[in-house]
């Protein structure tokens, strides 16, 4: 019995499944080719305006002497506090919930409410920073309180992540360490978590990327669209980079949207040498552990 | 004994301490251990509990805005009113524009997103080679690392320009823009959780279906997405939220104009929008003016985390059935 006896459609249906593979190679390109036509838009909108000049000038009036030194100063204060603040409580978190937690109705009630914080808008995140860290708490629309608003925003990402990571370590290790005689807390830290570290740093890493890029919440919680100083403490007003990127978007002159662009530029180089630092971090590290 | 050796007794007595234990029996060391690890976990503990916190916080703050607002503003008005002008002299507080808006900027941006995304999913997860996917993947998710005020950038002086050489009756700000480059922003959401659900499904369905005949898009189409379907929802409805609470893209490229219209053409205003264009000014607190970006922002938090919370159902059955 030949192929075309068993079934005559036969090769009209290997041609629609072949047709089929091509439109999904269509999809990815489709997103791949509006990547590339952004960064070379940006690029090409852009790249006069850069020069060392541009980064070590604050913003001004005139487009051709405004710069961004003082969104990169604030950029830079944002990143190191939100590090500070949100790693560690992070992957508190993540080892209570994948070592420690029982599995009773307040474990899944925080697994839920996890997953629901990833995913609300951050500029809720923004209006929760203006009730209680703003007002509430008195911190002013100051570098403490868009920091502290900021890391309630990626907490949920570093604390997802570093769950993955913890999840991805074997059983046996733990079950190695337990036979040791080691406590429980002791085979977490001794064994555990050094295995789990890269996971955890590149899964931090991102969330930093992703803190370093949000607005919204910034502009919610009254960040200074225009600041021609850098914050010298905690409580001093601040801008960062994609907030003085906005504000030359929103302005009518042609010229401000130049700058906007070269300040886009440094903001995606920024995000992308933090991309590149994740993916060496994680090959450096696992090398050193295998299972 | 020196400070010195104290401090090299510290770090290397963690690493004995068990061996310690288990060969003197040492009951102080013992119970100091306890008493620490006791201390340790409910650090641990409580860093957990800052999720919940979290959520009580945005819950408190909302709602108690939300109320003062209520106050001088009936929920009648607020559901029923078809006018948002609470910035000029003669107020109205309907909620209906901003909400058309939104409704329709995530409607455009599903219709680029939904489709592009599973078939990249389809592509990724079934058709291309593991070595060719796993290089493609990463790229595919720099889309999704992009900061959103970039794409708004590329909305308002890249995206617009170029429709308005076909169309010309388009306004500088307009949802078509605004839609088209949030659906490309969310293609790597749909796509990633998409292909996750679609690897989860076991070889063996697809051998089987193989094994009667089938040809790749069979196996495809009537065993693969449908066995992953639950996850592809879960995928789906997470999108939605996500264009929902979109916030620059939509304050850039879509403008601020709060106006009842389904014409993707003009300008309109989200409710994101409205809540960028208030905090920019600036609003004293206790005002109307104040207390209106809560209600806003509590209508945007319902309808976002409804949709979240549904998105984990799904989710979690697709997860409960192959793991």
């Amino acid at each position: 019995m030949t192929e075309r006896e068993f079934d005559p459609r036969l090769p009209l249906r290997k041609r629609l499944g072949m047709l089929f593979g091509l439109l999904g190679a269509v999809a990815i390109a489709i997103g791949l080719v509006t990547l590339g036509v952004l960064i070379a838009d940006v690029i090409h909108d852009g790249w006069r305006a850069l020069s060392w000049d541009f980064l070590t000038s604050y913003p001004s009036r005139r487009p051709e002497q405004a710069g961004i030194l003082s969104a990169l100063v604030g950029s830079f204060y944002i990143l190191i506090l939100v590090a500070l603040i949100a790693f560690p409580l992070g992957v508190a978190a993540a080892i209570y919930l994948e070592e420690f937690a029982p599995q009773n109705r307040l474990t899944a009630t925080i697994e839920i409410n996890l997953s629901n914080l990833a995913a609300v808008p951050s500029i809720v995140y923004g209006l929760l920073g203006l009730g209680v860290f703003v007002r509430s708490f008195m911190l002013g629309r100051s570098l403490l309180a868009g920091a502290l608003t900021l890391s309630l925003l990626v907490l949920p990402i570093i604390i997802i992540a570093s769950r993955e990571a913890l999840r991805a370590v074997p059983p046996s290790i733990r079950e190695a360490g337990l036979a040791l005689g080691a406590s429980q807390w002791q085979t977490v830290r001794l064994f555990v978590l050094p295995a789990a570290w890269p996971g955890i740093l590149t899964g931090t890493i991102l969330a930093l990327a992703r803190a370093i890029g949000e607005t919204a919440p910034l502009i919610t919680i009254g960040a200074l669209t225009y600041v021609a100083f850098t914050p010298q403490s905690l409580f001093d007003p601040f801008t960062v980079l994609p907030i003085q990127i906005f504000n030359w978007i929103s302005r009518p002159q042609p010229a401000f949207h130049e700058r906007a662009a070269a300040g886009i530029i440094v903001l995606l180089a920024v995000l992308l040498l933090f991309n590149g630092l994740a993916i060496f971090l994680r090959a450096r590290l696992q090398r050193r552990i295998r299972f | 004994m020196s400070e010195s050796t104290l401090a090299q007794l510290a770090t290397s007595i963690d690493r004995r301490e068990w061996v310690e234990r288990v060969l003197t029996g040492t009951q102080r060391i013992d119970r100091l251990r306890r008493v620490r690890e006791r201390t340790i976990l409910t650090f641990l503990f409580l860093a957990a509990l800052i999720s919940i916190g979290t959520t009580i916080g945005i819950i408190y703050t909302l709602g108690i805005e939300t109320v003062r607002f209520f106050q001088r503003v009936s929920i009648v008005d607020f559901l029923t009113d078809t006018q948002w002008t609470p910035l000029f002299t003669e107020k109205h507080f309907g909620i209906w524009p901003l909400l058309t808006a939104t409704i329709l900027v995530s409607v455009i941006a599903m219709l680029i997103a939904l489709p592009i995304g599973l078939l990249s999913a389809i592509g990724l997860a079934e058709y291309a080679p593991d070595r060719v996917a796993r290089v493609l993947k990463p790229v595919l998710e720099v889309l999704a690392g992009v900061p959103t005020v970039v794409y708004g950038y590329f909305a308002l002086l890249f995206v617009t320009p170029v429709l308005k050489r076909f169309i010309p009756q388009l306004e500088v700000f307009n949802a078509l823009s605004a839609g088209l480059v949030m659906g490309i922003m969310i293609v790597p959401l749909v796509a990633s959780l998409s292909e996750d659900a679609m690897r989860a499904v076991p070889q063996s369905l697809r051998e089987g279906a193989y094994a009667l005949g089938a040809t790749k898009l069979e196996v495809v189409w009537r065993v693969v997405v449908p066995s992953s379907l639950s996850g592809i929802v879960a995928a789906f409805i997470l999108a939605v939220s996500r264009a929902v609470g979109e916030t620059m893209i939509v304050a850039i490229a879509m403008g601020q104009v709060p106006r009842l219209t389904l014409n993707p053409l003009v300008a309109m205003e989200t409710m994101t929008a409205y809540i960028v264009q208030v905090s920019l000014g600036d609003t004293p607190h206790g005002t109307l003016e104040y207390q209106t970006i809560f209600a806003v922002g509590t209508t945007l938090f319902v309808i976002t985390m409804a949709l979240n919370l549904l998105s984990y159902r799904f989710l979690k059955r697709f997860r409960e059935i192959y793991e």
